[in-house]
């Protein structure tokens, strides 16, 4: 009490709600912008303990026990749980807190729900809003009503999902029951299926001790508001600038709830997490900053690159374009399956990183993605060089932030007998082929998940990868390699919102051809052979814009295996039917 | 005019002459043309105005009647039979590029050439058209330095890709990025043509047979029949250049001697803009 200004003090007092006496906590300083951050159920205001260490560094934060939870009182009868004694509970906070000002509202689950009710009938109360796995219950009840009438085959998945999410809420409509079993000890097996089902083990404070008298007087929340709001939903909109952040992972809240909510909300964000419903106990860090940097957008402070991106990637707009905000880096974008892949993305709103051995071509594909897209970067690097890669991650991540999209796609092609490559050959295949993309992915991969909040990688192997051959041995053994390696990285990363894709185009007209090293050859057939390879493949005339469009489709339905030419899909094909007709193939020396 | 004199004499400096007026003639009407564009008008209709002004300048004949493309036509996207090529009912709109192509004959003197612009502003327009100008300063150093046309074809090709572009003049008849041009006489009748004239059609037979038997062509492309050093003569020259449903061409005549080569004419639209731009940047 006595150090007001350090962020770590929670000040507590009491403040007089409509007809309840209400704990009320406050951190940082009263003189700075004020955060309130609504607790849901069974939780009390302690469930955003880290969150609100982390935000009261830079603004006065809010937080109390809403009726019936932690300190406050816990008025007996679902009347005294409705929407409208819940508002002029939170008025009275706000009195009290933050007086003639605006303040910046944050909710998580009831708390969201209380917050949307708050946005929507006293907006001139709040600067922003951030809304966390808790819906309007307007906007629900409208939702369910649309699918009703158009039951297409994905509203009925959808709204079976909600359904079988909202178990708990049906059981709590059952008098009486509920509370007892609250009384009963189910307590420790709430903080026991926190732990195991959504990875968040208890501390002191959460789940809080009062959990039985909380989990059975909240449950009037349920019985005071749900039936009443799904019978008849009030047209709710809200001018406040409002963010929704989507745990992908919720297993109460499906995220196909937002369905439609960019129409009652014309100032609509939008970022979904890999993360279950209690994300702001497992994830309070990107919490907070997610939080910080909606008010700073809001209000219009200053940004960094990677925040005001981050900004405009998650905003709501008709004519917005699926990269937008992205920043997607590729190696080998000098040319090619490279060029066309960043140029792809940057058409799709993407900010681009390219980056290739050659300057000059790295620097023109920025230039034309720039064309394109909000804004490109060109980046020398030898993908086989570690230190070089260890610093161009660095440099991207200082420069722009971590990537949502990684394209390590730089390799080089080399054909002839296995006792025609040289080790320096083989070392020179697999330093590119392989460990470029294992520098990539150790690099980049490792910036997305230290961020948690997932991301992207493709990786270019080759229909080599399947296809045996003995003109190729070195390069598809490198690329058999990419392929596997794509395969095991996916299974570790899935849990973590990361993708990894291995993209197999097969036979496409690139420069590839012409800088391909054929080993056991005179400078002179080695010149006709590149000859020959081009033309075929020209020939072949599948161009590199087309695998583009396939990379882009991978990321965005998150595959794992994406074969790209009609040679590419049947090799695969038979290498699983017959592997022994592949071998017979692999015996033709088209070299 | 005889069967048996060459296309062009490009040591006749009257006749050239000539050929720079129908040419200049032919960049006049396109300017003229192209000021009248906007919003809503089709490629017919300017086609027609093309045909008209030309008509009423003295061309009574065609090596092939005016073209027009809009939008991303002028990339010649989704082209698959010749028949797109034909003047379509496309309306222009705002930020639109299009390109204006025509090849009249007076009195027997043709010329060929390209024009290409944009109703407006369009920042991938401006680039390509920025970056064609390198191709112009390319073509005839190469054809200087008497590489075979073949040979030329294919480092254009390598420009082209590594500006990042895709090359469409591998779109028109013959993948040709030229073709010689010359005087156009014979006894068929003036005037017929869709879209090739008549008389051309004879001419360009005529030599292709001819040019033939001495391991030539009067096409240019990337073919075997172009692996030949550079033919003395006339030659209209079209690089053609595209990205993401934006088409760029010029052409002009090439005149091509039997140790040098130099541009017909270098006081033109296009020559000017990529001056003035490359003064401003």
């Amino acid at each position: 009490m006595t150090s007001p200004q350090t962020s770590e003090t929670v000040r507590r007092r009491r403040v007089r709600g409509d007809g309840v006496d209400l704990a009320v906590y406050e951190q940082g300083d009263p003189a700075r912008p004020t955060v309130l951050l609504m607790h849901g159920y069974p939780d009390t205001h302690a469930v955003w303990d880290e969150v609100a260490g982390r935000l009261a560094e830079r603004y006065h934060v809010v937080r109390y026990d809403v009726r019936g939870a932690g300190a406050s009182s816990r008025p007996f009868g679902k009347r005294n749980y409705t929407f409208s004694y819940l508002m002029a509970d939170m008025t009275a906070v706000l009195d009290a807190t933050a007086p003639e000002r605006k303040a910046h509202l944050v909710g998580h689950d009831w708390g969201s729900i209380q917050a949307w009710e708050a946005a929507c009938t006293m907006p001139e109360r709040f600067a922003s809003f951030t809304s966390i796995s808790g819906p309007c219950l307007d906007h629900v009840a409208g939702l369910t009503r649309r699918n009703l009438r158009r039951p297409t085959p994905r509203n009925v998945r959808n709204g079976l999902g909600q359904a079988v999410r909202s178990w708990y809420i049906y059981f709590f409509q059952t008098p009486l029951l509920p509370e007892m079993v609250w009384r009963a000890g189910m307590a420790g097996a709430f903080a026991k299926a926190l732990e195991v089902g959504e990875g968040v083990p208890s501390r002191d404070g959460h789940p809080a001790r009062t959990l039985p008298r909380d989990g059975a007087a909240g449950v009037g929340l349920y019985r005071a508001n749900m039936l009443r709001r799904m019978r008849r939903p009030l047209d709710r909109r809200t001018d406040v600038p409002t963010q929704v952040i989507v745990p992908t992972k919720d297993l109460f809240v499906s995220p196909h709830l937002v369905g439609g909510l960019g129409d009652r909300v014309p100032d609509l964000s939008l970022r979904t997490i890999p993360a279950g419903h209690w994300v702001v106990r497992s994830h309070p860090e990107v919490i907070a900053r997610w939080i910080g940097e909606h008010i700073t957008g809001t209000t219009g402070g200053t940004l960094t690159a990677a925040e005001s991106r981050a900004l405009r990637r998650a905003r709501v707009a008709p004519d917005r374009r699926p990269f937008e905000g992205s920043l997607v880096v590729v190696t080998g974008a000098g040319s090619g399956i490279g060029r066309a892949t960043a140029l792809a993305f940057a058409e799709r709103g993407a900010e681009v990183v390219a980056a290739d051995l050659d300057p000059a071509s790295a620097q023109r594909t920025a230039e034309l993605a720039r064309l394109l897209g909000p804004d490109a970067h060109a980046f020398q690097v030898d993908v086989a060089d570690a230190d070089a890669m260890e610093d161009f991650a660095k440099t991207v991540l200082h420069d722009h932030g971590v990537p949502e999209v990684v394209v390590n796609n730089a390799g080089i092609g080399m054909a002839g007998g296995f006792l025609d490559h040289t080790p320096d050959d083989w070392k020179r295949v697999l330093d590119v082929n392989l460990w470029g993309v294992v520098h990539g992915t150790r690099l980049f991969a490792g910036q997305m998940a230290e961020r948690g909040q997932g991301g992207h990688i493709v990786n270019t192997a080759s229909a080599a990868a399947f296809t045996p051959s003995r003109t190729l041995p070195a390069y598809a053994t490198s690329k058999a390699a990419v392929l596997m390696l794509s395969e095991c990285l996916r299974a570790e990363l899935a849990g973590q919102g990361i993708g990894v894709t291995a993209i197999c185009p097969g036979v496409v007209n690139t420069n590839i051809t012409r800088t391909s090293r054929f080993v056991g050859r005179d400078a002179a057939a080695q010149q006709q052979d590149r000859e020959r390879a081009s033309r075929a493949y020209a020939l072949r005339n599948y161009g590199p814009d087309r695998v583009a469009e396939q990379v882009v489709r991978a990321v965005l339905k998150d595959r794992a295996v994406v074969p790209v030419t009609p040679e590419a899909h049947v090799s695969r094909l038979v290498s699983r039917l017959s592997p022994g007709l592949m071998r017979l193939f692999a015996r033709i020396d088209v070299g | 005019m005889s069967n048996n004199v060459a296309l062009a004499r490009t040591d006749n400096a009257a006749e050239l002459e000539r050929f720079r007026e129908i040419q200049r003639l032919c960049y006049q009407c396109a300017e003229e043309v192209a000021a009248t564009l906007e919003p809503g008008v089709t490629e017919r209709e300017a086609c027609r105005r093309m045909r008209r002004w030309l008509r009423d300048h003295g061309v009574d004949d065609w090596l092939h009647t005016p073209f027009a493309w809009f939008g991303d036509r002028t990339a010649f996207q989704g082209f698959k039979v010749p028949t797109q090529f034909l003047p379509s009912g496309r309306r222009l709109e705002e930020g639109m590029p299009y390109i204006l192509d025509m090849a009249p004959v007076k009195k027997g003197f043709s010329a060929d050439i390209g024009y290409g612009g944009v109703l407006g502003e369009n920042r991938i327009w401006q680039q390509l058209d920025a970056d064609l100008a390198a191709h112009r300063t390319l073509i005839l150093e190469l054809v200087r330095e008497r590489r075979t046309f073949a040979d030329i074809y294919a480092e254009v090709d390598a420009l082209i890709d590594r500006q990042g572009y895709q090359n469409r003049h591998r779109k028109y008849p013959g993948r040709v990025i030229g073709h010689q041009v010359g005087i156009i006489g014979g006894p068929l009748p003036k005037g017929v043509g869709f879209p090739f004239g008549v008389r051309f059609l004879q001419t360009i037979g005529r030599e292709l047979v001819k040019e033939r038997l001495e391991g030539r062509s009067p096409l240019w492309n990337g073919a075997r029949q172009s692996q030949h050093p550079p033919t003395p003569g006339l030659w209209a020259v079209e690089p053609h250049i595209g990205f993401r449903g934006v088409g760029v061409k010029f052409e002009e005549l090439l005149v091509v001697t039997e140790d040098d080569a130099y541009w017909l004419d270098d006081d033109l639209p296009h020559v000017h803009r990529w001056a003035a731009r490359k003064a401003s940047a």
